[in-house]
C-alpha cells in the first residue's frame, strides 16, 4: 500500500513537474501587454501619493515610451548566433555542387536527370508526409541533401524508377518513420541506396566508363570489382583515378574535386575535418598491413566521397570529438574488412551504416569529463 | 612593458560580437532618486532581517538590515529619508521573494558620519589630484600615460606612504571596515567578501578579475580607466589581508587602454615584484571564475570546491575599489556602476544608488528605440529579462541591456554536437534539452548538471535554436525541487 502511495505521490509530482516545465519554456516570452504596463506605473503612482502629497507634481514625462509598447520577456541568452539548421544544410548542400558538376561532367544528362529524380522525389515524399502528419513542413534544405546525396552513389544508368524508389525509401523509410529529422539513427540516403542495391543487386553493379554514352554501351568494371583489368601504366590510372576518368557511382569518382568540396566544409566549420582524415587514414594503414596497393585503396570506390560527406553527418554520428574519432575508425575498419574479405567489392555504404547502428552505444559510453571533475576512486572502492 | 604577460587560451571559448558602444562615455552619476527600493537579499547567502520600521528617519550609508549570519552582508540605505515601507517583492535574479525596504528620498542626501581611515585619507587627496588629471573627462580615455603629471619620484613617494599607511592597519580592522561596508562580489556572483579574506587557507594567488567578457557591458571597464588606481589601491588591501604570493590584474585583450594602464601603475607604485597585468585573449566565458583560474594559473578548480580550496582568491575590480572606497572615505557600498546600453539613443555609464529603479536609470538615455523591446538586466548572457520597470539595482546588476525581441524558431536538435564542444564546464547541453523535455529530470544529475555554471554558450551556438539554458534552469529548479 504504501508503496502505492508513493508512486501515485511521485506521479503528481512529475505531472507537476511536467507543468512547470511546460509554463517556463512555452511561456517564456510572455508578453505583457501595454494596458498592464499603464495600470502597474498609475498603481505605482498611487502609492506614492498616499505616502506624500508633495510629489503629486512631480514624475513628469519619465515613462514617456512605457506605456506605449509591450515590454517582453524570455529566458538568457538574450542573443544568438544565427547560423541555423538550414543554413547549415544550404552551405552543405553548395559543397554538393562539386561532385554534382563531376558527375554531369563525366556521365552527361542520364546523370542529371537522376540527380533531378532523386533530389525531387525527396523533397515531395518529406512535404508529402509533414502534411498526412498534419505537421509544418520546413524547407531547411535536409531533404534535398538526403536526394542529392542518394543520386551522387547510384551508377550512372541507374532506371529513373529506381532512383526514385531509393529516394522515397531514403525519406519515408529511414528519415520520417524514426521521428524526422534529428531523430533517424541510418543515415537516410545510405540506407536508401543499401535498400536498393539489395531490391536490385544487377543494376545497382552495372558500371559504365565516363563519356560512354551509346545505346549498347559495355558495362564495365570498378577499379574495385575483380574483373577489373589494369591497363597502361600505374600513375596514369592513378591519375585518372585522382581526376574521375574511371568508371564508378556518379558522384564518386573525382577524388580531386571531392577534396574541394572538402576543403570547403572545412571553411565554413560544418564537418569535423578529424572525421574523413581518421577514416581514410584507417582504410590506408590497414592496406599497408595487408600489403595492398594503398593509394589504389584509397582513390577508388566510394571512400573519399563517404568520408566526407557521410561520416560527417551530424544525426547519425556520435556528438563528441571523440565519439566521432572512434566512429571514423570503426568505419575505416569494417570498410577494409569487407573489401579484403567480404563478398561485395565495396563497403563503404555498410560500413558507415553498421557504425550508425554503434552511434547509440558510443555516445552513452563517450562522455566528456567535466571541468574540474575528479573521480572520487577512495568513495567507489569503499562502496564495493 | 615589464609587467604584462601574454596568455594563449586554456579553455574552450566562444567569439561573440563584442559591441560594447558605451565603452568611450564617461562614467556619470545619476541624480538622487526620489525613491529606492533595497532588497533584503542581494549577497549569496542568508538574507538580511531589517532593523528599521516604517515611519524610521535614515540617513544615506546608515545600516538598515544586518544579519547575524556569517555568510551576509549587511545593507545599508542609500539615500536619505524616511522608511515607507517594509515589504516582500520579487527578486527577478533568484525568481524567489524576499524582503525589502523602501526608503523615500528627502532630497538633501544627508550622510552619516564617515570615518575615513586618517593615515590614508590624505595621501588619497593627493594621488587623485594627480591622477584625475590623467584622464581625458570629456573622451574618457586616458591621456598619454608617460606623460603624467607630477614627477615619479613624488608619485612613488605617495604611494610609499600608502602602503605603509595600509600596512599600519590590522587584519581584522580591515576584514571588519569591508563587512560593515556591505562590500560582495560586484561581478555578479555577490560572494560576500569579508567571508573570502576572512579564510584560514593559504591562498597563494589573488586574481583582479577585469575581462568583462559579455558583450555590451562596459562597467568595469570605465572603472578600470577612471578609478585605475583605487582598484590598484584596492588589491594592494586585500593583498595584505590574506598575504598571498602572485597577484594577477586579468583584463581581456579588447581593453588594451586598460592593460597599459594598469601597467604603468604598477610601475608606478614599485609593486611590479609581486602584482602583474595578464593581458587574456576576449573569448566568452572568461570572466567566468573558474575558467579565469584557468586560464591565468592553469589550476582547475574541483567540482563543488571553492577557488579558495586550492589557494586562489578573485575578486572583481569593482569590489576592489570599493574596498578602497571603505578605507579611504568611509563610505559603504551604497553606489554602483552600471552600464546602459543596447537600443537606446544614449548609451550610458551611470553611477547609480543602490535600490533605484531602472525606470529612472532609462529615462535618461535619450529617446528609446522602441519596438517589440527586452529589458535585461545584466549582459545578453546570462541576464534577465525584466517585467515590470520599477525593479531595483542591486548590488548584483552592472548592466541594464535593451534588445529588440527576435523570436527564435525551436526545431528538433540535428545532434550538430557544438552545443558540446562549446561548453565550457565540458558538458552535454543536449541531453539536457533532451530529458528536461520529456521531464526526466531524475537522470540528469548523472550527467553533472550541476556542474553547469549557466554561461549560455550552448544555447548561443544551437542551430536549431533550441534554449538549453531555459530547460537547465528549469531541471535544476525541478531537481531542487525534490532534493537532489
Ligand atoms: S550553459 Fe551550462 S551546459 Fe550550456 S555551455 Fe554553459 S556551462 Fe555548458
Ligand atoms: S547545438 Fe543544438 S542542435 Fe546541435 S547538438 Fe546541441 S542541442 Fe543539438
Amino acid at each position: 500500500m504504501e508503496n502505492k502511495k508513493h508512486n501515485n505521490e511521485q506521479e503528481i509530482k512529475n505531472k507537476d513537474a511536467k507543468n512547470v516545465a511546460f509554463n517556463n519554456i512555452n511561456n517564456s516570452d510572455i508578453n505583457i501587454s501595454s494596458e498592464n504596463k499603464k495600470m502597474d506605473i498609475s498603481s505605482d503612482d498611487k502609492k506614492t501619493d498616499k505616502i506624500s502629497e508633495s510629489k503629486k507634481t512631480e514624475k513628469p514625462n519619465k515613462s514617456s515610451f512605457i506605456g506605449k509598447e509591450a515590454l517582453l520577456i524570455s529566458h538568457s541568452p538574450h542573443i544568438w548566433s544565427g547560423f541555423s539548421t538550414s543554413k547549415i544544410m544550404y552551405i552543405f548542400l553548395i559543397s554538393l555542387i562539386f561532385p554534382t558538376a563531376s558527375a554531369i561532367y563525366f556521365f552527361g544528362l542520364k546523370a542529371l536527370w537522376i540527380i533531378i529524380a532523386s533530389t525531387a522525389s525527396a523533397v515531395l515524399t518529406e512535404f508529402i508526409i509533414k502534411k498526412a502528419r498534419k505537421k509544418k513542413f520546413v524547407m531547411d534544405g535536409s531533404a534535398m541533401i538526403t536526394g542529392l546525396l542518394l543520386a551522387l552513389t547510384l551508377p550512372p544508368r541507374t532506371p529513373i524508377w529506381m532512383v526514385v524508389i531509393g529516394s522515397v525509401f531514403s525519406i519515408a523509410i529511414a528519415k520520417e518513420a524514426f521521428g524526422g529529422i534529428g531523430y533517424n539513427i541510418f543515415n537516410p540516403a545510405l540506407a536508401g541506396r543499401a535498400f536498393i542495391a539489395i531490391c536490385f543487386p544487377v543494376e545497382m553493379t552495372s558500371w559504365y566508363l565516363p563519356w560512354d554514352f551509346s545505346v549498347d554501351a559495355v558495362t564495365s568494371a570498378t577499379p574495385l570489382s575483380e574483373s577489373f583489368v589494369q591497363e597502361g601504366s600505374k600513375a596514369a590510372l592513378y591519375k585518372d583515378m585522382f581526376f574521375g576518368n574511371i568508371g564508378g557511382s556518379i558522384g564518386e569518382t573525382s577524388a580531386f574535386l571531392l577534396l574541394l568540396a572538402f576543403v570547403f566544409l572545412v571553411i565554413f566549420k560544418i564537418i569535423d575535418w578529424k572525421v574523413p582524415l581518421i577514416y581514410i587514414g584507417t582504410v590506408a594503414i590497414f592496406s599497408l598491413i595487408w600489403k595492398e596497393d594503398v593509394l589504389f585503396q584509397v582513390l577508388a570506390g566510394g571512400l573519399i566521397f563517404g568520408a566526407i560527406f557521410m561520416a560527417t553527418d551530424y544525426v547519425t554520428t556520435p556528438v563528441t570529438s571523440l565519439g566521432r574519432a572512434i566512429f571514423a575508425l570503426g568505419c575505416g575498419l569494417i570498410t577494409f574488412v569487407i573489401r579484403k574479405f567480404g563478398a561485395m567489392p565495396e563497403g563503404v555504404c555498410f560500413s558507415i551504416l553498421i557504425m550508425n547502428g554503434f552511434t547509440p552505444l558510443i555516445d552513452r559510453y563517450v562522455l566528456p569529463k567535466p571541468f574540474g571533475f575528479i573521480k572520487e576512486k577512495s568513495k567507489a572502492k569503499a562502496k564495493s | 612593458m615589464a609587467n604584462i604577460i601574454k596568455k594563449g587560451i586554456l579553455s574552450k571559448g566562444l567569439r561573440l560580437p563584442e559591441n560594447k558602444i558605451s565603452e568611450s562615455i564617461p562614467i556619470r552619476k545619476l541624480a538622487i532618486p526620489e525613491k529606492v527600493l533595497i532588497l533584503l537579499q542581494q549577497h549569496f547567502g542568508e538574507p538580511c532581517n531589517p532593523i528599521v520600521a516604517r515611519g524610521d528617519k535614515v540617513k544615506t550609508g546608515q545600516i538598515i538590515a544586518d544579519s547575524e549570519k556569517l555568510f551576509s552582508s549587511p545593507l545599508h540605505s542609500t539615500i536619505s529619508g524616511t522608511v515607507t515601507s517594509v515589504t516582500k517583492t520579487l527578486n527577478p535574479f533568484a525568481n524567489n521573494i524576499v524582503s525589502a525596504v523602501e526608503i523615500t528620498g528627502d532630497g538633501e542626501d544627508n550622510w552619516i558620519d564617515l570615518k575615513p581611515e586618517p593615515g590614508v585619507k590624505n595621501i588619497c587627496d593627493k594621488l587623485n589630484e594627480i591622477y584625475s588629471d590623467c584622464l581625458d573627462k570629456t573622451q574618457g580615455k586616458p591621456l598619454d600615460l608617460n606623460e603624467s603629471k607630477g614627477n615619479s619620484g613624488e608619485l612613488k613617494n605617495l604611494w610609499d606612504m600608502l602602503k605603509k599607511a595600509i600596512e599600519e592597519i590590522p587584519n581584522e580592522e580591515l576584514i571588519k571596515r569591508i563587512k560593515n561596508a556591505g562590500i560582495v562580489g560586484l561581478g555578479g556572483a555577490t560572494f560576500p567578501t569579508h567571508v573570502k579574506l576572512a579564510t584560514t587557507k593559504k591562498i597563494d594567488t589573488l586574481i583582479l578579475n577585469g575581462c568583462e567578457c559579455e558583450p555590451f557591458i562596459t562597467a568595469d571597464h570605465r572603472i578600470m580607466l577612471e578609478y585605475g588606481w583605487q582598484v590598484l589601491a584596492g588589491a594592494y588591501i586585500i593583498f595584505k589581508v590574506i598575504s598571498p604570493e602572485f597577484v594577477y590584474i586579468a583584463i581581456e585583450d579588447n581593453k588594451r587602454d586598460a592593460i597599459a594602464l594598469f601597467a604603468k601603475l604598477i610601475e608606478d607604485s614599485g609593486l611590479g615584484q609581486k602584482f602583474r597585468v595578464v593581458s587574456l585573449k576576449s573569448r566568452y566565458p572568461m570572466g567566468a571564475e573558474k575558467i579565469l583560474i584557468k586560464n591565468v594559473i592553469g589550476k582547475k578548480v574541483p567540482v563543488g570546491k571553492l577557488p579558495m580550496d586550492i589557494g586562489v582568491v578573485v575578486n572583481n575590480v569593482g569590489t576592489s575599489k570599493a574596498v578602497f572606497d571603505s578605507l579611504s572615505t568611509g563610505t559603504p557600498l551604497v553606489e554602483k556602476v552600471v552600464t546602459v546600453t543596447g537600443d537606446v539613443e544614449k548609451p550610458q555609464n551611470f553611477l547609480v544608488r543602490i535600490g533605484t529603479p531602472v525606470k529612472d536609470m532609462l529615462s535618461c538615455c535619450g529617446e528609446l528605440n522602441t519596438g517589440k523591446t527586452k529589458i535585461i538586466m545584466g549582459g545578453p548572457m546570462m541576464g534577465n529579462a525584466i517585467a515590470d520597470l520599477s525593479f531595483p539595482i542591486t548590488k548584483a546588476v552592472s548592466c541594464i541591456l535593451l534588445k529588440h525581441f527576435e523570436n527564435i524558431q525551436e526545431g528538433n536538435c540535428i545532434r550538430c554536437g557544438r552545443c558540446v564542444n562549446i561548453c565550457p564546464m565540458n558538458l552535454m547541453p543536449l541531453i539536457y534539452a533532451a530529458y528536461a523535455k520529456n521531464s526526466k529530470y531524475e537522470v540528469l544529475p548523472d550527467y553533472h548538471i550541476n556542474t553547469c555554471i549557466e554561461c549560455g554558450s550552448c544555447a548561443y551556438v544551437c542551430p536549431a535554436g533550441i534554449p538549453i539554458v531555459a530547460y537547465i534552469k528549469t531541471a535544476k529548479s525541478v531537481l531542487v525541487g525534490y532534493g537532489k
